[in-house]
This record gives structure tokens, sequence and C-alpha cells, in this order.
């Protein structure tokens, strides 16, 4: 192959990872933006959202889009009510402490993976994509279904971006997040949206989770990456900002699957983390955001 | 902190150490491994502890301390053939030197950001022991061989793989370390790091240089982690890159909650009782994680002062 | 004789907003100086970029004729500049006693022996009435004790200029009293910037005043000038008696 398809091969598969990557970062930078909450088991939403996705389309049997579209509604909805649960009885006894909320998101990290050992186990287990239809390009033929997440997640993306920005849901979450004592003093219950929005960050990581399944597999220790990734994009993009995460998204996705085509994983992510620990040392605004508040 | 009963203190202290070691001659041999096993990893959560009971900065990093001395100490004996206290200097000097340079970084953030970046370099070191592998082991680690766990002293020599020599080397360590700690807390420098910790404005507008303090705290709190992980990689013989995992950060923070943050005994209590709640346990589960993430929860939920916080708030007024 | 302390073209913008105006401010040694203004005059903010607690946005500050704009405020203390909050900002879990010791330990230059500084911190303590209250946690002293330890805390700093933000705020008229009695004390070894709403205090302790407004010095002068100057009064006595 010739350079210039490799590139495109390159590109194609760091669109489909930056898909995946924007709705788990949107989802960890919605709870830090509205909450101030630094939620560490976000990635295990994650993998949650991958393992009942196995567990859906395994029950569910049959041709195997329908499995899949039960799971793409039902997986979101269940890891949701976790999180809203862990909302009620955890964070919001905690008051929403930053410190104390991390160190308890750190408990629910070792939960749910631990958990999902006990009753899933630690294999890896692969769900069939709903549909395996091939797009023959002149260079090579490319999966129909990763480009349909890459168009899965455009949608969602503008979705979740009308609703913060065209509704009254996303006016109450902003009042919320800019002010959270005057949004209460005009009769919003911070008490609600908090919860709201801790359960639609994690639905926003089932979701991706449930998208990138069919290519990846369900394991338990698979929501570590994404978790780092998150943090990285989320930094990168200016911590709560939404366009910013979008971009770093993008821009990390993309370099991620050019940067692990020359470099050795493990050296890649040693250079990305030390670059993003420098990025919050030195420019904690991060590196689109304009001075913080 | 207060001027009040130092003598009252110093002989609750030297009453513990005496204890554990009476506790040599009693206890059968499998505990006399067990034990020192967890007077090492509570030197690790007393170095924690300066750092986030005392000044009150929260690290999420710490195991790169811990993993800088078990290295440090390791790879001077196994790859360089060093001996015993010549490594355990490596082992202290890597610390000092990492956590001054981590100090310098992350200091410059504050709160969570302050979390994240230690984190994060925490992480880079694992991954660098991972990547060079063919110097550390990777992720199978490497076994420090008997013959060079000899402490000698002219004529005469120690072996450390000795489980009774292990336990009072274990045991030096362990009380050092503690008297160290409480002559720091107790000193005019201890007082102006729980002052940063009540107020850092405030302080600063006392004319400390609160940077520079905090700095010295983040050293001797990285150092005094080196110090236990160099203390395991020779008394133990294992040096591990899980050691330096995540987990590993998140441990003696649990340690130090759990037994009472900012009290000079509660590392040894949390770390003890830790590691029997898990031993315990174990009959029913192999999930062990699970144990730590509900007890993570139900501390900050519950019982954020710990066991020796909540004595002396109740209590012991004087307990430092 | 050379002004212990001096501003050129002192300003602070917020945003939009100049809190501080160019400001050209002369302090002798020895003189006990009041502040006063209306709300939002700039006082605060004032006393803040001479602490050192906030940065400039231009100007210079002079301490004792040696520029000291670019230093930070943890060495400004060290000179000899001391602040008092406005807001009581004591370490509301030590006792009052580690609360007086940490200034103490930092001035004396043996700090490392026990005697001198229990003899330090009980001297500021007896000055300020705190004595029979130094193992109390800070935290659990009435108000006006609390607002004492303070001062007690710039006291031992042994300060070559005392800055005391609305130091008579919240307390009661007997408090008020000894706290005019401790301030006319202090000034016998430091130069005093006094921020104060209360007139009669103003007055009765203040060799000289100079009137905030609007981030701007708008008077500045002997009390009984500064009680007749029409500007004054209309600016700021006319609302507040």
């Amino acid at each position: 192959m010739h350079f210039g398809p490799h590139l495109l091969l390159a590109t194609l598969e760091g669109l489909v990872t930056s898909a995946v990557l924007a709705l788990t970062a949107l989802g960890l930078s919605l709870v830090f933006g509205v909450m101030r909450v630094v939620n560490v088991a976000h990635g295990e939403f994650f993998m949650l959202g991958a393992v009942l996705a196995w567990a859906i389309t395994s029950a569910i049997g049959g041709h195997p889009a329908l499995g899949f579209l039960a799971a793409l509604v039902i997986a979101p909805l269940i890891v949701g009510a976790v999180a809203v649960v862990a909302e009620r009885l955890v964070l919001r006894r905690l008051n929403y402490n930053p410190e104390a909320t991390i160190v308890a998101t750190i408990g629910m990290l070792y939960i749910i993976q631990q958990l999902a050992l006990t009753f899933y186990g630690p294999e890896a287990r692969p769900v069939e994509p709903p549909f395996s239809y091939r797009i023959l390009l002149p260079w090579f033929g490319y999966s129909g279904y990763k480009l349909s997440i890459i168009a899965a997640s455009a949608v969602l993306l503008i979705a979740t971006w009308l609703v913060l920005t065209r509704t009254k849901i996303g006016l109450i979450m902003r009042a919320t997040q800019y002010d959270s004592e005057t949004a209460q003093a005009f009769g919003i219950s911070v008490g609600r949206v908090y919860g709201g929005v801790f359960a639609l960050g994690a639905m926003l990581a089932a979701i991706a989770a449930v998208l990138i399944v069919p290519i990846s597999q369900a394991h338990y220790l698979m929501g570590q990456d994404p978790l780092l990734l998150s943090f990285i994009v989320v930094i990168i993009g200016g911590l709560g900002s939404l366009r910013g995460t979008v971009v770093a998204a993008v821009l990390i996705g993309l370099s991620d699957g050019i940067i692990s085509m020359f470099f050795s994983p493990t050296l890649a992510k040693i250079i990305a983390t030390l670059l993003v620990a420098m990025v919050l040392v030195f420019r904690p605004q991060g590196l689109f955001g304009t001075a913080s508040r | 902190m207060s001027e009040a009963s130092p003598a009252k203190a110093y002989a609750l202290h030297l009453g513990a150490i005496a204890l554990l070691f009476v506790l040599s001659f009693l206890l059968p041999e499998y505990y006399h491994g067990v034990l020192a096993r967890i007077m090492v990893l509570a030197v690790f959560a007393m170095g924690y502890n300066m750092l986030f009971g005392y000044v009150g900065l929260l690290s999420l990093g710490h195991a790169m301390f811990f993993g800088a001395g078990l290295y440090g100490a390791g790879l001077a004996v196994i790859q360089l053939g060093w001996s015993v206290p010549a490594a355990f200097g490596a082992g202290l000097g890597c610390g000092a030197v990492l956590s001054l340079i981590i100090g310098l970084l992350a200091l410059r953030t504050t709160g969570v950001a302050f979390m994240i970046v230690t984190m994060m370099f925490a992480q880079v070191f694992y991954l660098a022991i991972l990547y060079f592998a063919a110097w550390t082991g990777g992720d199978q680690g490497m076994v420090v061989p008997q013959p060079a766990r000899v402490l000698s002293f002219g004529a005469t020599s120690l072996d450390l793989t000795n489980p009774t020599v292990r336990y009072i080397c274990a045991l030096s360590l362990f009380s050092l370390v503690l008297l160290i700690t409480l002559a720091i807390v107790r000193s005019r420098y201890g007082r102006v790091l729980v002052a940063i910790r009540e107020n850092e404005e405030r302080t600063k507008m006392l004319g400390y240089d609160t940077f520079s303090n905090k700095l010295a705290a983040v050293v001797v709190s990285g150092t005094i982690c080196a110090a236990s992980g160099a203390a395991y990689a020779l008394l133990f013989g294992y040096v591990g890159s899980s050691f330096a995992s995540v987990q590993y950060s998140i441990l003696p923070l649990l340690w130090v909650l759990l037994g009472g943050a900012a009290t000079t005994l509660g590392p040894l209590i949390g770390t003890l009782f830790m590691y029997y709640v898990i031993d315990v346990t174990s009959g029913y589960t192999s999930a062990y994680l699970l144990i730590v993430g509900i007890a993570l929860i139900l501390l900050v939920l519950f019982f954020p002062k710990g066991i020796l916080g909540s004595i002396r708030q109740r209590w012991l007024g004087w307990l430092p | 004789m050379t002004p212990l302390l001096t501003t050129k073209g002192l300003s602070r913008n917020f945003g939009g907003l100049r809190a501080v105006d160019s400001v050209d401010f002369t302090l002798m040694p020895g003189e006990i100086r009041a502040v006063i203004g209306p709300n939002g005059a700039g006082k605060t903010t004032f006393v803040s970029l001479v602490s050192g607690r906030i940065r400039p946005s231009s100007g210079a500050i002079l301490f004792d004729g040696a520029d000291i704009t670019g230093l930070p405020a943890y060495v400004r203390v060290r000179q000899g500049i001391a602040y008092t909050f406005q807001i009581t900002s004591v370490f509301a879990n030590l006792s009052a006693y580690d609360n007086v010791a940490l200034p103490v330990q930092r001035t004396l230059s043996d700090g490392r022996s026990k005697g001198a500084v229990r003899a330090g911190v009980m001297s500021a303590l007896e000055r300020t009435g705190l004595a029979g209250r130094a193992h109390m946690p800070a935290g659990q002293l009435s108000y006006g004790h609390q607002r004492l330890l303070e001062v007690a805390m710039g006291l031992a700093l042994k300060p070559r200029l005392l800055i005391l933000d609305e130091p008579t705020q919240g307390l009661a008229d007997s408090e008020i009293d000894n706290f005019v009695e401790l301030v006319r004390d202090i000034a016998k070894s430091a130069t005093v910037l006094l921020i104060e709403h209360n007139m009669p205090v103003v007055m009765h302790l203040a060799d000289r005043i100079t009137v905030f407004n609007a981030g701007r010095i708008l008077a500045e002068g002997a009390p009984e000038a500064i009680r007749n100057d029409a500007a004054v009064q209309d600016a700021y006595l006319g609302t507040a008696p």
C-alpha cells in the first residue's frame, strides 16, 4: 500500500477512536463542569456499558442487529440508574466536596471492577456487529460499521450540544454550573440536576462502549484506557469546556492512531501522559481554553 | 502540636515500639513475616501521612516514591552488585531526587489539579518501568537473590532472609521513622505545616515562604516512602512493577484515612487493620479490591477522621 | 526624614473597574494614619497592594526608601509589614498559643529554643489580654477575642508597619475602648495604618486621616481639618455619621 491510502486508513481508524473518545470525554467533562466532581469511576461506567451489551446481545439472540439495538437502549439506561444510585448514596452525602468525591469514586472504581470480575469473569468476549457491510474503496475495503460509529457519535454530540444550548434543561444545567446557590434561589432543584448530570455523564460513556464493543471486546479491565484518554482530552480541551473537549478528542484520537503506528504503545502513553501533566502544571486552563474563572 | 504533655506522647510511642519488640518473641513464625511486612508498609503510610495529614496535600501518586526506593535499591543490588547499605542509600537518594522534581512541578497546582498531576506523573513512572523491561524485568519484576541480601559488618554478617533478623530490621526502620515523624510534628516546622494546611494564605501573611515549606514536606514524605520501598526490596527480596501502579498510590491513602490522618500512630493502625480485614475476608472472597473500595467509601462518608482521629477528638486531646 | 511607606501612581484594575487609581501616598514613621472612605472606595485593595496580597497593575511601592513592588507578600512581612485581616482568619483549629507561636518562632533569632518562643508568645498574649486563654482552640474564642488574637499575631511579627483592616468591626463598645488603648500602645513601637469605619475611633486615634473615594485620594490631613472638609462631608461623612 502506498503512503496516501495508508494515511487514509490511519485517519479513518483515528476518527473511530475520536468518535468514541469524544462521547466518553464529554461525559467526564459535563460531570466536572456542572458538579465540579472528578469522576475516577468514569471508565468503569464505560466498561459496564460494554459488559452489559454483551449480556444483552447474548440473552436476546436472533439477528445481531436486534440484540445490538436493544443493548444500545438498555445498557445506557442501566448504567444511568447505577450512576443515579451512586450519586444519591455517596456523592450527595459528601456535599460534592472535590477531594472527598475523588476518594469515593476511586472506591466505586474498585467496587464496579471487582463485581464485574466476579459476575462476568476475566475473559474478553466479543459482540457481533449489527451489520457486516464492507465499503470497497479503490485501495482497501473498510468496515461500514466503523463508519457508522463516526456518524452515530456525531449525531449524539450534536444532539447533546443542542440540548445544552437550546433547551430549558440545558439552561437549567448551565445556570447550576454558573452559580448553584443562585440557581437554588430561583427554584432549581440542584440535587436533581446533579443526579441527572451524573447519570447523563455515565450514560454517554456507556453508549460509547456499546458502539465500540463490536470492534473491540468486552473485558472487566477495559475501562482504564478510556479513563486515561478522557482525562487527557478534558485537560487539553480545558476543564468543563464542551467545544474544547470535542476538538481535543479528535486531535488525540487522530494522533493516537498515527503515533501508535510509529512508536510502541507504551512509549506513546508515556509521552502523552507526561505532556498532559505538563499542560496541567503550566497551562491549567487547557491548550484551547481561555483564562480560568 | 500543643505544648502540653510531651512526656506522655513520647511514653506512648516508646511503649508502642516496645510492644512490637516483645511481640517478636511471642508470635509464631508466620506472623513474624506478616508483621514485618506491615511495619515496612506502615513506614510508607507514615510518609504519605506527612504530606496528606499534616500539610493537607492529597497526592494520588505516592506509589512512584515507594517505587523509586524499591527499584533504586533493587537495581543497585541486582544490576550493580552494591552492598545492602549502599543499595538502601541508593533507594533513598532516588526517592529524594524524584520527590524534589515532582514537588517543584506539582506544587504549582492545588486541589484537584494536584491530585491528577501526581497521579499522572506516577503513571509515567509506572509505564517507564514496563517500557525499560530489559533492566527492570517489566511486569514480571525481579527477585533479589538471597546471597545479595546479607548485611555484613567486618566479620559478622546478618542474613536478611532470616525471619528474626528481618523483623528486627523492619522494627528498627519503623521506630526510627516514627520518632522522626513525632519530632517533626512537634517541632516549629510541624507547626508551620499544619498552619499551611489550615490556611495557606494566612501563613504567607505571617512571613512564611509556603512554597518552600511545602516542597520540603514533599521531599521528606517522598524520601520516607522511598525508605519503605528500599527496605521492602532488601527484606522481602521482590521488586515488582505492581508496587508502582495506581493501586499502590491509593493504598497508603486508605491506610492513613483508616488509622487517622495527622496522627503519628494512625498509619500503623490503619495498615495493620486493613491487612487484618483483608486476611479475614480472603476466606470468603478473592476480590480484595472490593473490600478496599467499600472501605474507602465508608471512610469518607462516615468516618473521615479515622480511628485515632476519632479517639483524639473524643477522649485523648493530647494525642500527637 | 525618609517616609516609611510611599506609593507612586499605584493602580489596580479588576476587569474594567479601577479599584485603585494612581494613588500617591506617603506615611511617616511613628504615625497613626487612618484610611476612611465609603464602601468600595478601594481601601482594602490599597492595603492589599501594600502588603503584597495582590499585585498592582501599575505604579510603585517603596518601603523605607527601597522599592518593594515586585516582592512577594512573605518577604514584605519579613521586612516589617504586618497585615491583620478584615475578616478574622485565625487558625481556628489551633490553640491561641500556637496561633501566636507561628509569628513568634519566625521572628526570633533563636526560635529553636522552646523557652524563647514561650516567652514571646506569652508576652504578646498578655498585651492583648488573652494569656488566660492560651490553650483554647482559636475557633472557640469569642469574636472579640479572635480579633484581639489577630492583633496579637500582628504584634508578634514585631512589625515596623502594622496594617489593621477594620479592627473594631463587630466589637462591643466596651471592647472598643480597650482596643483604642491597645493601638495607642502598639503605636509606641510601630507605625500604624488603620482602615476604620467607626468615626469616633478614627478621630480619637489618628494623627492624620486619608480619605479614599472611587479609588482615589479625596483628601488628607489632620482629623479636625478632615472633619471640616466640605468635599469629604459630601462624599462620606454626610451619609454615615
